[in-house]
């Protein structure tokens, strides 16, 4: 299911802190890749021609998987392309990404996806999954040719950037996924309650004038479609979950046995609507930014694995669009090369998550849902390794960002936690 | 887990040195005394046959109105022009803003005139700070989308105290549209600095809660002062964007109507009204009225804040009016 650049690497990372929380691994030992397989994890191993990474102070960790990117690719390539997104993702730690089909044209047909899968063959540094739309232009009507989008390639189904507005489409979604087997994931959205909206429909929307999205304009939508999921019985994915509402809906799923998997952004669990008083498009998101008790419950749920995965949403943009008045301003930040120093710096290290929590979220969990290989340091692996300085500290400068956009919410902002070295089927991808 | 909060801190842009007049929050209470106080010297000098003050020779100002406005624009054009500025005044109709030109470019170009103010109407909330970062010129926020309007609320403040000889304490009803009204939102800020305390007053589709005191009957304008109608704009009962069934049945109840008021009572309007509608026209053209008052404050208020920005400040100006 996921396309990229053929190749692999032979490399002895030394004296690394090697921790994998799946595994149950965590001591300082080498560890040595051929032909792009992790071949032996020991102390003082042979390092034969390979290339030698001294990795003292430094920890080894699987590679980071994100679920939720949109590389522009067709119709904007002067905001994002393959290349440089998953370049973007390389420098981030990320060994696979999937591409959301939101594009121009949206990807709804089985030729759009073996394009895309041949363009990724040759200039993806990062293997990359490519989402196709539920509904044909995700106009919400008719479903697309999943059987054959799915035997084409496609990693699965979403009209990401808008919902599925009419349950009986989602339902028969749900119902025809039986066939394809590749997971459903929705944006959760019931459009009557946020047209207009530019921020949560909280005090500082009410006290800056700015048109309300609100939390039940989210929750409303997920309360549908985990009973949809209940219904059909069949396995159903939320995207970007916001509200504590959602969080409440999704544990009474849980509760009931659904098959529901759910997702948060690295935004959404270190910033508040607070952060829109500055005005600054780069704070601008959908769905938005909400109160801190949202946060909390959003914290609360990754903490516990009700939600499973850390998906950046990572959603690229000109600067011609975000260079503009916030409400004039397009939703969307990008986020690959700060998801996991964002959250090293604003929860592992003031002790509010564990980093094997944020780990496992990062990696194994959104490997999980979407039927991926699990990225995993042992022997016969494919290498899906990141290499990270938990002790070092970086600036966010829009000029360093591989991304082609810069629309990041951490513009100068200092970070801890670095990744130093990437490795991404088999392949040295960064650093 | 409050310290996550400091991510914000990160975002806040850094505080320059130049001045602007972008919202009543940027305010402290000195300012806002300091401001009345000018804008009371400048409307002595309006009441003398000769109206125009040197004060400003050679400094320009620039207006730029993304949209349509008489009194704020005429306003503004006047006070520069009484001061002895040049004045530029651009309409979003008929200027290359018609050809898509972006706000940032719009702002560029007139800023290569180096003016001295660009006074900004524009319908999109933080146009007017947008405008601040992106150029080097003082800029004065004439209304941006339903956020703030600051020299409205510090017009209103004047005629207030004109009309009462004190702010403090003073009661204010603010009755209507709150939702969409940048009106209301500065005139709350600026209420609360001076120690007024208003509550708001209207249907509940159209009251955010949380930012004052709130009522939806309009019994409870009662205990007010000052009556400050707000315009009920008839776009908002469009289909699909239904904040209330209809004119008649908000006039029937919200409405401000010489049964509704007790003596003494003041009434405001920032216009233009929709008599008939939020207002009674026997109220409006009554002696209870302040709203001709409001719009003689506007040139005086306004005069006071461009002379505010482009001087040193409060001690010069009896000397520049020439009112000791």
């Amino acid at each position: 299911m996921l396309a990229s650049r053929p190749g692999h690497d032979d490399v002895v990372i030394r004296r690394a802190r090697v921790l994998d929380p799946v595994e149950g691994l965590d001591a300082v030992l080498d560890v040595r890749i051929d032909h792009g397989l992790v071949a032996q994890i020991g102390e003082d191993l042979d390092t034969n021609e390979h290339r030698v990474v001294e990795a003292d102070g430094l920890t080894l960790v699987p590679a980071f998987v994100d679920p939720h990117v949109h590389l522009r690719t067709p119709g904007r390539e002067d905001e994002e392309t393959i290349a440089s997104g998953t370049a973007a993702a390389a420098a981030g730690g990320y060994c696979a990404i999937l591409a959301m089909p939101n594009t121009d044209p949206v990807v709804d047909d089985a030729d759009a996806i073996r394009g895309l899968r041949a363009r990724a063959a040759e200039e993806a540094s990062v293997p990359v999954g490519f989402l196709a739309a539920i509904t044909k232009g995700q106009e919400g009507e008719e479903l697309t040719e999943m059987a054959a989008l799915a035997e084409a390639g496609a990693a699965g189904f979403t009209d990401d950037g808008r919902p599925v507005a009419a349950a009986s489409v989602m339902r028969r979604a749900l119902q025809y996924n039986a066939v394809t087997g590749r997971p459903i994931a929705v944006h959760c959205e019931e459009a009557t309650l946020t047209r207009g909206g530019h921020a949560h429909a909280g005090l500082v929307a009410a006290e800056l004038g700015i048109g309300g999205w609100p939390s039940l304009g989210e929750s409303l939508m997920v309360a549908r479609d985990v009973d949809l999921a209940r219904d059909t019985g069949r396995p159903l994915h939320l995207m970007h979950l916001s509200a504590r509402e959602s969080v409440e809906h999704l544990r009474r799923a849980h509760a009931h046995g659904a098959r529901v998997t759910a997702e948060v952004t690295p935004h959404h669990l270190c910033l508040t609507d607070e952060a829109v008083r500055t005005l600054d498009p780069n704070v601008k998101m959908n769905p938005p930014l909400r109160t801190d008790d949202d946060r909390a419950a959003l914290v609360e749920a990754l903490r516990d694995g009700t939600i499973a995965a850390v998906a950046t949403d990572h959603a690229p943009h000109a600067p011609e669009e975000k260079d503009v008045p916030f409400e004039a301003a397009p939703f969307g930040v990008v986020g690959l090369e700060t998801a996991f120093s964002a959250l090293y710096t604003h929860l592992v290290a003031p002790g509010v998550l564990r980093l094997e929590t944020v780990l496992e979220r990062m990696s194994a969990g959104p490997a999980a849902i979407f039927g991926l290989e699990r990225p995993r340091v042992a022997v016969g692996a494919r290498a899906n390794l990141t290499l990270l300085d938990l002790a070092g500290s970086w600036r966010v400068r829009a000029e360093s960002l591989r991304s082609r956009s810069h629309n990041s919410w951490l513009l100068g902002a200092r970070l801890r936690g670095r990744v130093m070295l990437t490795i991404a089927d088999g392949r040295v991808v960064h650093g | 887990m409050t310290d996550l909060r400091v991510v914000g801190g990160e975002l806040v842009p850094p505080r320059v040195e130049r001045r602007n007049l972008l919202s009543i929050a940027d305010l402290t209470r000195d300012d806002v005394e300091r401001l009345l106080a000018t804008a009371r010297s400048f409307a002595l000098s309006q009441e003398r046959p000769t109206k125009k003050l040197p004060t400003l020779r050679g400094r320009l100002v620039v207006n730029l109105f993304y949209e349509s406005s008489t009194r704020t624009s005429s306003s503004f054009e006047l006070a520069a022009k009484r001061l002895s500025a040049d004045t530029l005044t651009l309409k979003a109709a008929g200027s290359s803003v018609d050809k898509g030109e972006s706000l940032k470019d719009t702002a560029l170009t007139l800023s290569a005139y180096s003016p001295d103010v660009i006074v900004l109407r524009h319908p999109e909330a933080g146009a007017a700070a947008f405008v601040a970062r992106h150029t080097r010129v003082r800029v004065v926020n004439a209304g941006d989308g339903k956020h703030q309007h600051p020299t409205q609320a510090l017009l209103d403040l004047y005629v207030m105290r004109e009309a009462f000889g004190r702010l403090d304490g003073l009661h204010v009803a603010i009755v209507g549209d709150v939702l969409h009204s940048r009106v209301a939102r500065s005139l709350v800020q600026a209420l609360r600095l001076v120690g007024a305390e208003p509550v708001l007053v209207g249907p509940p589709t159209l009251l955010p809660p949380g930012l004052a005191p709130i009522s939806y009957d309009i019994g409870a304008i009662a205990g007010a002062d000052v009556v400050y109608v707000l315009r009920m704009q008839r776009e908002r009962m469009l289909p699909g964007a239904s904040f209330v069934p209809s004119l008649r049945e908000y006039a029937e109840r919200w409405e401000i109507t010489p049964d509704r008021l007790r003596p003494g009572q003041r009434v405001m309007h920032p216009g233009p009204m929709n008599r008939g509608v939020e207002i009674d026209a026997r109220v409006a053209d009554s002696d209870a009225s302040l709203v001709v008052e409001q719009v003689r404050a506007g040139l005086a208020v306004r005069m006071a804040v461009l002379y505010d920005l482009l001087t040193a400040g409060p001690v010069a100006v009896a000397s520049a009016v020439g009112v000791a």
